[in-house]
C-alpha cells in the first residue's frame, strides 16, 4: 500500500514542482516582456518616468536578484500563501480573488463530472449489444463528444436562454441581488447554474457512454463471460460482472480526462459569464493581470492533482487485485 | 478526446489480431460505411477550405456587405455586425483548423511514439525516466498550461499554436505505444532481428512499428481531432493567432460582439457545427478503421 501511494505521490509532487517551475520560468525566459507590457498599459506620457517605473516593477517582481535566488524566493512566497496582488482588482491579493471564485467552479465541476460519469456508464452499458439503442445512443454520443464545450454552451444559451427564455444566461446570480442565504437567492443561483452545468454534462456524457459501450463489448467476449453463459448464468448476471470489470478502465479514464473537463468548465464559464476560475482567466488575460493568471494556473494544477489522488484511493477500494498486490501477494 | 478505451486495450496487451496486409485493409476500408462516410465529410470540408480563396478576391475579414444581414443568395451564411461575409470567414477558417490538426496532431504523434518506443524497447533506467516524464505531463492539465504559454508568448500564427499543442498532448500516446512495445519486444521475430545484429532504431522502425501500424494511424486521427478542439478552445478564449481567421476566432468575435443577444445565429452556429462535423467524422472514421483492422469487430 505504502509503495503504491508513495509512487503516486512522488509523481504528483514532481508535477507540482514542474508546474511551479513553469510558472516561474515562463515570464522570465519566454520572448515577450511582461514588465514592458505593463508599462505600456499605464501609458506614461513622460519618457523620464519610464526608467524609475521599470525599476519599481522589477523590484515588485523580485527581478533585481540573481536567478537562483529569485527561484528560491518564489517558493518561499508561495508557501506563505502569497501569490502577489491582482492588477485587475487592485489591491486585492490574488489568493483572495481566487478563493472567491473557486466555489462556483467546484459547484459546476463536481456535479457535472460525477453525474456524467455515472449516467454515461449506465447508458453505455445498456447500449452495448442492443441494436436499436446502440444505433441511437452511439451516433448521438459521437456528436456530443466531438462538440467543442463552448459551442454547446453558446447553443444552449441561445436556444434555452434567449429564444425560449427559460433560463438566465449571464452571471452566477442576478445582478440586482446580494448574496445571502435566502431561499430566493438560492433559487436564483440554481437557475443560473443549470445551463452551464447542462453543457458540461452533455459533452462529457458522450465520451463516457462510448467508452463504456466498447468496454462492455470487450468484456462480454472475454472467457469468463462465455464460461458463465455456458454454465447457464442469466444474462443479467453476466452483464453485471462485465459492468464491474469495465468500470476500472473507466475510472482510469476519468483521471485522464480531468484536465479536459476542467478546460471545458473554464470556457463554459466564459460563455455564461459564470463567476468562477474561467472568468478570472479571461479577465486576467484582457487586463494583462499576470499574477492572477499564474495564481489560477497553480490552483487548477493543485486541484487536478488532488482529484487524481482521490481517484487513486477509489481505485484501490474498488479493485481488490491492487490491494492483494500491495500486501505482498502476487498480483 | 483522450480515448481511454484505446489506452485500456493497449495496456491490457490487446493487439489488433493478425495485422492485415495493406491491400486487404484497403479492401475492407472501402467497403466500410463508417470509414467512407467519415472520410467523405472530412475531405469535403478540406476541399472547401482549400478552395476558399478562389471564391472571391477580397480577404475574409474585409467589410463587404450590409451589417448583420441574414443568409441570402449573395451572402450564403449572412454577414457579421460589421458586414463581414460569414461564409468567407468559415471557408477560410477551415484551413486553419486542418493545419492546426495536422501539425499539432503530427507533432504529438511523433513525440508520443518516440518516447513510447524508446521507453518500451530500452527498459531499465531510460524507461523509468521517460515514464516519469510521461506521467508528469499526463497529469498536468494541458489546456491551462497552454493558456499560460499563449498569454505570455503571444502566439501569432497557426504553426506556432500547433507547436505548443503538440508539445503537451502526447503523453497518453506514449503510454499506449510503450505498453504495446513491451508486449512485442519479447516476440521471437524481434529476438531474431536482434541476433542478426540490426540496430535498435532499425528494429523499432522495421520490426516493431509495422506491427502496430494500424494502431498508430488511429492514434494520429484521435490526436488530430484533439488538436482541433484545443485550438478552437484557445482561439475562443482570445489567445488565438492574430494573422488569420479560424473557426474558434469566429466564435470568439461572435460572443464578444453579442451576436447572441442580437439573434445573429448564422454567425455562431456554422463555426461550431464545422468543428463538430470534422471532429465527429474523424472519430466515426476511427471506429470504422478499428473494424477494418480488427476482424473480430466486423459486423456480419
Amino acid at each position: 500500500m505504502r509503495r503504491y501511494f508513495g509512487r503516486k505521490l512522488f509523481i504528483y509532487a514532481l508535477t507540482f514542482i514542474v508546474a511551479v517551475t513553469i510558472n516561474w520560468m515562463v515570464p522570465r525566459f519566454m520572448p515577450g516582456d511582461p514588465v514592458l507590457r505593463m508599462l505600456t498599459r499605464t501609458s506614461v506620457s513622460n519618457p523620464d518616468a519610464i526608467a524609475p517605473m521599470r525599476a519599481y516593477y522589477e523590484k515588485v517582481f523580485g527581478l533585481d536578484v540573481p536567478l537562483w535566488k529569485q527561484y528560491l524566493n518564489y517558493w518561499a512566497e508561495l508557501f506563505q500563501g502569497n501569490m502577489g496582488v491582482s492588477v485587475w482588482l487592485f489591491p486585492t491579493p490574488v489568493t483572495d480573488v481566487i478563493t472567491g471564485a473557486v466555489p462556483y467552479t467546484l459547484a459546476l465541476l463536481l456535479p457535472s463530472i460525477l453525474l456524467s460519469w455515472w449516467a454515461g456508464n449506465k447508458v453505455g452499458a445498456l447500449a452495448a449489444r442492443r441494436k436499436w439503442l446502440d444505433n441511437s445512443v452511439l451516433p448521438a454520443s459521437y456528436v456530443l463528444t466531438a462538440t467543442p464545450y463552448m459551442w454547446l454552451g453558446i447553443l444552449l444559451a441561445w436556444s434555452l436562454g434567449l429564444v425560449a427564455g427559460l433560463f438566465p444566461i449571464a452571471g452566477g446570480y442576478s445582478f440586482d441581488r446580494q448574496p445571502t442565504w435566502s431561499a430566493a437567492f438560492l433559487a436564483d443561483l440554481l437557475a443560473h447554474w443549470i445551463l452551464p452545468f447542462l453543457s458540461l454534462f452533455l459533452v462529457a456524457f458522450g465520451g463516457w457512454a462510448i467508452g463504456m459501450r466498447n468496454l462492455i463489448i470487450y468484456e462480454l467476449e472475454a472467457d469468463y463471460a462465455s464460461y458463465l453463459e455456458a454454465l447457464g448464468a442469466p444474462r443479467r448476471l453476466v452483464r453485471r460482472y462485465a459492468f464491474r470489470n469495465a468500470l476500472l478502465p473507466q475510472l482510469t479514464g476519468l483521471a485522464l480526462q480531468l484536465g479536459v473537463i476542467v478546460a471545458g468548465a473554464l470556457v463554459t464559464e466564459i460563455v455564461f459569464g459564470y463567476p468562477g476560475l474561467g472568468s478570472l482567466i479571461l479577465n486576467a488575460i484582457t487586463n494583462q493581470d499576470y499574477f492572477l493568471l499564474q495564481g489560477v494556473f497553480l490552483f487548477i494544477v493543485l486541484g487536478v492533482l488532488i482529484a487524481n489522488f482521490a481517484i487513486d484511493v477509489v481505485y484501490v477500494l474498488v479493485d481488490p487485485r491492487t490491494r492483494i498486490g500491495m500486501q505482498g501477494g502476487s498480483a | 478526446m483522450i480515448d481511454s478505451t484505446i489506452l485500456a486495450e493497449a495496456e491490457a496487451g490487446h493487439l489488433p489480431l493478425a495485422e492485415s496486409k495493406t491491400r486487404e485493409a484497403l479492401h475492407y476500408a472501402l467497403r466500410n460505411r463508417k470509414v467512407v462516410g467519415g472520410l467523405a465529410v472530412v475531405l469535403a470540408f478540406l476541399a472547401l477550405g482549400l478552395a476558399a480563396p478562389l471564391f472571391t478576391d477580397h480577404g475574409p475579414n474585409d467589410f463587404v456587405g450590409p451589417p448583420a444581414a441574414p443568409p441570402s443568395g449573395d451572402y450564403w451564411l449572412g454577414t457579421t455586425t460589421f458586414g463581414q461575409d460569414v461564409f468567407l470567414q468559415f471557408a477560410n477558417g477551415i484551413r486553419s483548423t486542418f493545419l492546426v490538426g495536422f501539425l499539432g496532431g503530427g507533432l504529438a504523434a511523433l513525440i508520443g511514439m518516440t518516447v513510447g518506443f524508446v521507453a518500451g524497447y530500452r527498459g531499465g533506467l531510460v524507461d523509468e525516466l521517460l515514464n516519469m516524464l510521461t506521467n508528469v505531463v499526463l497529469v498536468l492539465p494541458a489546456l491551462v498550461v497552454l493558456i499560460i504559454f499563449h498569454a505570455y508568448v503571444g502566439v501569432t500564427s497557426v504553426p506556432m499554436q500547433a507547436l505548443f499543442i503538440g508539445a503537451f498532448s502526447w503523453p497518453w500516446v506514449a503510454r499506449a505505444v510503450r505498453a504495446q512495445t513491451l508486449s512485442l519486444r519479447t516476440r521471437e521475430f524481434v529476438d531474431l532481428a536482434r541476433l542478426s545484429g540490426m540496430r535498435t532504431t532499425a528494429i523499432i522502425r522495421r520490426e516493431i512499428a509495422p506491427n502496430m501500424s494500424s494502431y498508430l494511424v488511429m492514434t494520429f486521427i484521435l490526436l488530430f481531432g484533439g488538436a482541433v478542439l484545443f485550438a478552437a478552445t484557445l482561439d475562443f478564449i482570445g489567445l488565438g493567432p492574430t494573422d488569420v481567421v479560424s473557426l474558434g476566432l469566429m466564435m470568439n468575435s461572435a460572443v464578444r460582439w453579442s451576436a447572441l443577444h442580437l439573434g445573429l445565429w448564422w454567425w455562431f452556429v456554422p463555426p461550431g457545427a464545422g468543428i463538430t462535423a470534422i471532429v465527429g467524422s474523424l472519430y466515426i472514421m476511427n471506429v470504422g478503421l478499428d473494424e477494418v483492422f480488427n476482424p473480430k469487430l466486423r459486423e456480419e
